[in-house]
């Protein structure tokens, strides 16, 4: 088994060679850096629902919350927002929500029987309302000083690297949030909740302007390594070299962070705690008989996959250098990373690994190869006198989704198990 | 008088309409989910297949030149329900009853469910674009203005389409729950809807039930999809701005019971644009003092879908099986 799933990578190797021959190299190093911070992802989604069997459609928010946290983070200072009264009012708003959120919490503590029991219900309702009022009256007067003075908010201009440990960090945060208030859910409802909450995350990230400018976008973003700029100031003349240079410094920083990652959840799936994640996922009533704390290890887990997922969308933000609310779609940003680990092998690191870094190739090829088809059959249907196909190029984009589908599609049906499945080792191997 | 009537053009009419689109997807998807237990996330995209073959159907009976007094996007609709109830049955036939026949987990049809819709959208981008139609390019749409019988107030506003959309799902829900009560396959939907191995071994016909509710299921999208095309412009991308609401709608009348999915789809479609109304608007006939606030809105415009998913997940925690109670999966 060992040696079929070496095949397949070294299968995978020669594709990105071959890549390398068709196209440029620069191009080819482009994919792979994609595909390496979505094999992150992938890696993410595994965790969570190949070890631990939860079922999160909500992959999209955790890259947008990733990807809005580095630009904050690496964007360089906006000084017409800190010399205006903008900070101030920010921290306003967020006494605001805390002190909401503290009579929210207050409330949430009056016991269940007893006297007020009857009004707990009444009172929880009230509460979220005057808490909402009173961030409203805060939040709005602010949202517009910053958008008529400063634009927006800006960023702190702290390197790259800090941007992509934050943006880990909030999506661990929001992941807890989500947790504690969903993981209650089973399968098909936390399905819904989490694609749910995803789009919230999506209209909240798009609108709030003063924060992450909508969708006029951000840019440019700030690379971790030196930029192809940079590398010509150094002193290399020719441009391709110094975009190949450049491209080749980001790919191994990413390379070598998936890299450490995967050896430590290797070792972590290999140990008892991975066991323990795995019996919970099989029979989680069978795990919590055993004295198992299902609910928090369930949430653990949730919580980590949530922090690779915005590490990885942090790293997709840093280097298109554009933080672009509108471009986050929950196809390419949550279900492709499914078809990742539904073709890679749900359960196992190396199919996570190697489904996050081919179906992103095969994504990224399918429209030039769907261009090509395209122009094929438009030529003969032309010959044919029926005319030639309109728009090639439009439709052509419309095709990918289309593969997507068929490969979803077929590995359900043909090889549910992934390309490289999931092994258990029991005591006599 | 006059704030009124803005209310009930603005938010009683409207939320009606989107009140019906709602529901008519939302009894698809949770009849779907009783019967064969698993969130069929294609339903969007089984509603602008819908909408998409009615638009074909129109610029046929145009070509033919059949002039009809109701939009022709109305009159075609039973053709268009016909023919994708058909896809519909097709796409179990193709996609889900294969994995059914292997005995996987509802899960594994979900996830099948998603490549359906994915296959979908990038089918009918394949062949239709990514531009919008309406349906009334060749035919005007018509505005009814009724004027009440009092001096200076303003008309109460209802177009051709929202008429059509709101009687039809009366009729559509009327014939429903008569095909539920009263007929044999309908009562046997139900008894599967509640416990499917006892519908089973009572001799039920419980493939034909299976092959009910995708014919009801894909009409209905159908219905609801062109409705919804007529009533504002046909897009090929609602997707998922159309089938998040949908399942909050089943969701809220706890999924798998069809009664609950078309309160739950009226109690979205209120929700939504009484959160984005603007309250002040009721107060502007009195003398309000100075501080009072010009904007009352629950929420700005921009988060009107939001509103739905916020009572999705709300529901979702605080009373998962709905309004009434539904089945689990």
């Amino acid at each position: 088994m060992i040696r079929r799933d070496a095949i397949l990578f070294a299968g995978l190797g020669v594709l990105v060679l071959a890549l390398a021959n068709w196209f440029s190299v620069p191009y080819t190093l482009q994919i792979l850096v994609n595909a390496f911070a979505y094999a992150l992802i992938a890696l993410g989604l595994n965790v969570q629902w190949g070890y631990a069997g939860l079922f999160n459609f909500g992959v999209m928010g955790f890259l947008m919350v990733g990807g809005a946290s580095v630009t904050f983070i690496s964007y360089p200072l906006n000084d017409a927002f800190w010399s205006s009264d903008g900070p101030f009012m920010l921290f306003k708003a967020l006494l605001a929500a805390i002190a909401g959120g503290a009579l929210i919490w207050g409330v949430t503590r009056i016991p269940k029987k007893g006297n007020l029991a009857k009004l707990r219900g009444f009172l929880l309702v009230i509460a979220w309302a005057v808490a909402y009022v009173v961030y409203r009256s805060q939040i709005d007067p602010a949202a517009r000083l910053i958008e008529a003075e400063a634009d927006f908010i800006g960023g702190l201009g702290l390197p790259a690297i800090f941007g992509w440990v934050f943006g880990g960090i909030m999506a661990g945060i929001i992941a807890y949030i989500i947790g504690k208030i969903c993981l209650g859910l089973r399968t098909d409802y936390l399905a819904i909740a989490t694609i749910g909450v995803s789009e919230i995350i999506r209209a909240l990230i798009k609108n709030m302007d003063w924060l992450t400018r909508g969708t006029l976008t951000v840019s440019p973003v700030p690379w971790p390594s030196p930029l192809p700029a940079d590398v010509t100031a150094a002193g290399i003349a020719n441009p391709d070299m110094a975009i190949l240079m450049a491209r080749s410094g980001f790919l191994a920083i990413v390379m070598l962070l998936v890299g450490v990652i995967f050896f430590f959840l290797q070792r972590a799936y290999e140990g008892p705690w991975g066991r323990m994640m795995r019996a919970i996922r099989d029979n989680h009533v069978a795990a919590g008989s055993i004295g198992k704390n299902v609910t928090k290890r369930e949430l653990e887990i949730f919580v980590l996959g949530a922090v690779l997922m915005g590490i990885g969308g942090a790293i997709l933000t840093s280097y298109v250098q554009l933080l672009d609310p509108s471009g986050y779609q929950p196809i390419n940003h949550t279900f492709i990373v499914w078809v990742m680990i539904i073709v890679g092998g749900a359960g196992n690191n190396y199919g996570a690994l190697f489904g996050g870094i081919f179906i992103y190739i095969v994504w990224t090829i399918s429209e030039p190869a769907s261009v090509i088809l395209f122009s094929f059959i438009s030529d003969m249907s032309e010959g044919m006198r029926f005319g030639a196909i309109p728009d090639i190029e439009a439709r052509a984009l419309q095709m990918r989704v289309f593969v997507l589908g068929i490969v979803i599609t077929f590995a359900l049906r043909y090889a549910p198990q992934g390309m490289i499945p999931e092994r258990v080792r029991t005591q006599e191997s | 008088m006059n704030e009124f009537i803005f209310f009930l053009n603005k938010v009683i009419i409207s939320g009606a309409t989107l009140g019906s689109v709602y529901a008519l997807g939302a009894v698809g998807v949770t009849l779907i989910f009783g019967i064969l237990r698993f969130a069929h996330f294609a339903h969007g995209d089984m509603m602008t297949l819908g909408a998409f073959i009615s638009f074909m159907l129109v610029g046929v009976f145009q070509s033919l030149g059949i002039q009809t007094p109701l939009p022709t996007g109305f009159i075609v609709l039973p053709f268009a329900m016909a023919i994708t109830a058909g896809l519909a049955l097709g796409i179990d036939k193709g996609f889900y009853q294969p994995l059914r026949a292997k005995g996987v987990k509802t899960v594994t049809l979900l996830i099948a469910s998603i490549g359906v819709t994915l296959m979908l959208q990038g089918l009918i981008r394949l062949f239709a674009g990514t531009a919008t139609r309406s349906f009334f390019e060749n035919e005007p749409k018509d505005l009814f203005r009724y004027k009440l019988p009092i001096e200076g107030v303003r008309s109460i506003n209802i177009s051709e389409p929202q008429i059509l959309v709101i009687l039809t799902t009366i009729v559509a829900v009327l014939v429903l729950h008569f095909f539920l009560t009263r007929s044999r396959i309908g009562k046997g939907m139900r008894a599967m809807a509640d416990n499917p191995s006892l519908a089973q071994v009572s001799g039920i016909n419980t493939a034909g039930v299976v092959r009910a509710t995708w014919i009801i299921a894909g009409s209905l999208a159908a219905m609801a999809g062109t409705m919804l095309a007529l009533d504002v412009i046909l897009k090929p991308d609602l997707a998922f701005n159309i089938v998040l609401p949908i399942f909050a709608a089943a969701v809220v009348g706890g999924l798998g019971h069809s009664y609950g999915a078309i309160a739950g789809g009226f109690l979205i479609g209120f929700a939504e644009t009484m959160s984005v109304f603007n309250w002040s608007i009721m107060f502007r006939g009195y003398d309000m003092p100075e501080w009072f606030p010009s904007d009352l809105s629950l929420v700005p415009t921009e988060y009107k879908l939001t509103v739905a998913f916020i009572i999705l997940v709300v529901v979702l925690l605080v009373r998962p099986q709905g309004i009434f109670k539904g089945a689990s999966s």
